[in-house]
């Protein structure tokens, strides 16, 4: 059993990576597009915003080029373009978007109105930082302002996983025990606008992999006619809102289904976290997005001079796998959590406050630094991140919120 | 990373600068290789100082933080030289390939660098002979081919040529003028 969960929980290259592998070029923009074009959706709502204003633009290119049999419809902001979907997915149609930072902020009213509706609508992000100051970079700042809002959210290292989470949140958000719309994220320019070696799957592949959407209620069907968006009250919403937690809950089990399938299917399995070097590491930095690969580099460096260093990559932030993290960090004395957004809860960064609270509820101590850094796109680089574990594992015990909450890399 | 590449292009904002990072990026992964080529995000505008980077590597490469110590600057406008600090990282034994009328000799005079490989090229002068425009960008791809043996010359002239082809469906003269221009400075860089 034990080992079961090991397995399930973790991510990594199964069989298939023996076999050479096609790589093409494509930035993290051009990936998602092309997942776009892969999944077909029936409707697409968009308003654009650096830095993903690609991903529209190129899958607009598709539609014109009939290469999809996608309705597109151009909005005049994203306010309404999330108000599109939620009335394309309520009729019953497979449905997509794509937004960063305002525009997310900007469908923020919506985005708890598609999960309250149980809309499995997907969404390709791209991390930026929220005004003001103004800055186009990436941080977390703006998928971190949805976390509370009943959207899936799954984190992406690299052009490749951007792809990959795509194509599987379509499958994980339409599920019938999960029904919640599903946003998959890249961090802003460093993936967005990077161009790498990725793997693109054939198309029939994709499709026979998302399947035909059957949905599971449509507006449209006259022989079956139900309420959508009625006042719901003391009587009732509270039911309502459990039954959205439910769906939640069941994502977890739903999200390693689907990301053994992907694995059996693509070649790369997925699941909440991938751990590197965890068994026997004395300092653990967990991390999500495109710092988790650059943390990768660290972490050899460190094990070449001596130091029991690992990393813990999140993918899946919600639904949060706490049960899961917590037991592959049982064994770890000291932990650098790596936060790109601050809370501003004056405590801890979103991702090291929901970690501490599952340790709390395994009765686990370990010695926990957080660090909030890279905000608004300040780049951080291998050697700091050799830095961090470093001074993690000599550290003390921290006693007050300045030795538990750093600020890495920022002038004071 | 062992054996790791990393680039840096520095030029100005309508140069190409990031054209030529994922033109040569794209080649590379064509012949094999793990790449990642991304520019500079800054408050670029025509004319103002660009930088943008290659990252090429037998082995997958997960870096994603910006590169501080590159092995080859390529640098598109020689005025920049004035303003940036073009050899910023680079160690002694890299390499500095400028565009310049101006011999390796009479640019060693005014700047700190010592390496030994620095070379130069006249790619506008090419540029504007072939392409009838000067867009250093495509040249100096050539001339960086024959700086480094970062990859066989005629696949990178290939893949690049299709890829120009794609994107000037209907302009085939623009096709063969960089094609001519990438030939002229491979084979004319002074090294």
């Amino acid at each position: 059993m034990e080992k079961a969960i090991e397995t399930m929980s973790s991510s990594g290259t199964t069989g298939k990576a023996e076999q050479k592998k096609e790589f093409q070029a494509r930035t993290g923009n051009e990936a998602m597009a092309e997942a776009m074009r892969q999944i077909n959706p029936d409707v697409c709502a968009a308003y654009p915003i650096t830095p993903a204003t690609e991903i529209v633009q190129i899958f607009a290119n598709f539609v014109n080029d009939g290469l999809v049999k996608t309705e597109f419809i151009t909005v005049e902001s994203e306010h309404s373009a999330m108000s599109a979907c939620i009335g394309s997915a309520s009729s019953g149609a497979r449905t997509m978007t794509a937004t960063s930072s305002q525009g997310l902020a900007l469908m923020y009213e919506m985005l708890y109105i598609a999960a309250g509706y149980r809309l499995p609508i997907v969404l390709a992000e791209v991390n930026r930082a929220l005004s003001s100051p103004i800055n186009i970079h990436c941080d977390h700042s703006d998928t971190m302002g949805g976390r509370d809002s009943g959207w899936i959210q799954l984190f992406s290292e690299n052009a490749q996983e951007a792809y990959d989470n795509l194509i599987q949140a379509v499958r994980i958000a339409e599920h019938p025990d999960v029904l919640l719309p599903a946003w998959a994220s890249t961090d802003g320019f460093i993936i967005s606008h990077g161009m790498e070696n990725i793997e693109i799957y054939p198309d029939e592949a994709v499709r026979q992999f998302i399947g035909e959407y059957k949905p599971a209620f449509t507006l449209l069907d006259n022989r079956k006619p139900f309420t959508l968006g009625a006042a719901d009250l003391q009587d009732f919403y509270f039911e309502h809102r459990r039954a959205a937690y439910e769906g939640m809950r069941a994502a977890k089990k739903v999200i390693l289904e689907i990301g053994r399938e992907f694995g059996n299917k693509f070649g790369t399995t997925y699941g909440f976290f991938e751990g590197v070097h965890l068994e026997d590491a004395e300092v653990v930095m967990v991390a999500l997005g495109s710092t988790a690969g650059t943390a990768r580099v660290a972490i050899e460096n460190l094990r070449e001079r001596g130091i029991k260093a690992g990393l813990l990559k999140l993918r899946v932030f919600r639904p949060f796998p706490a049960e899961e993290l917590v037991k592959a960090l049982a064994h770890v004395p000291a932990i650098a959590v790596m936060d790109r957004s601050d809370s501003f809860n004056a405590q801890a960064g979103p991702l090291a406050t929901e970690i501490k609270s599952a340790l709390y509820d395994a009765g686990q101590h370990p010695k926990l630094i957080n660090y909030i850094y890279g905000l608004g796109g300040r780049d951080i680089h291998f050697k700091e991140l050799e830095q961090i574990l470093e001074q993690t594992l000599q550290a003390g015990e921290p006693k007050d919120l300045n030795s538990r909450v750093v600020y890495w890399g920022v002038r004071e | 990373m062992k054996n790791m590449l990393e680039i840096r292009w520095h030029g100005r904002g309508g140069q190409g600068a990031k054209t030529a990072a994922l033109l040569l990026g794209e080649a590379a992964i064509r012949t094999g290789k793990f790449v990642q080529a991304f520019p500079e995000y800054g408050p670029e505008r025509m004319g103002a100082p660009v930088q943008s980077f290659d990252r090429i590597s037998d082995e997958p490469i997960t870096l994603h933080c910006s590169v501080t110590n590159p092995e080859v600057v390529v640098v598109l406008d020689a005025s920049l030289m004035e303003c940036v600090d073009v050899t910023a990282g680079l160690s002694e034994d890299g390499v500095l390939l400028i565009n310049t009328s101006q011999s390796p000799d009479e640019i060693r005079q005014h700047i700190n660098w010592q390496g030994q490989k620095l070379y130069t090229v006249n790619a506008s002068a090419i540029a504007m002979e072939t392409v009838k425009k000067n867009v250093p960008n495509t040249p100096m791809m050539g001339a960086l081919l024959k700086a480094t043996n970062l990859m066989n010359f005629e696949s990178m002239l290939e893949d690049t040529k299709h890829k120009m082809e794609k994107k000037f469906k209907n302009r085939p003269e623009i096709v063969e003028g960089n094609m001519a221009a990438i030939r002229r400075a491979y084979e004319e860089v002074k090294i």
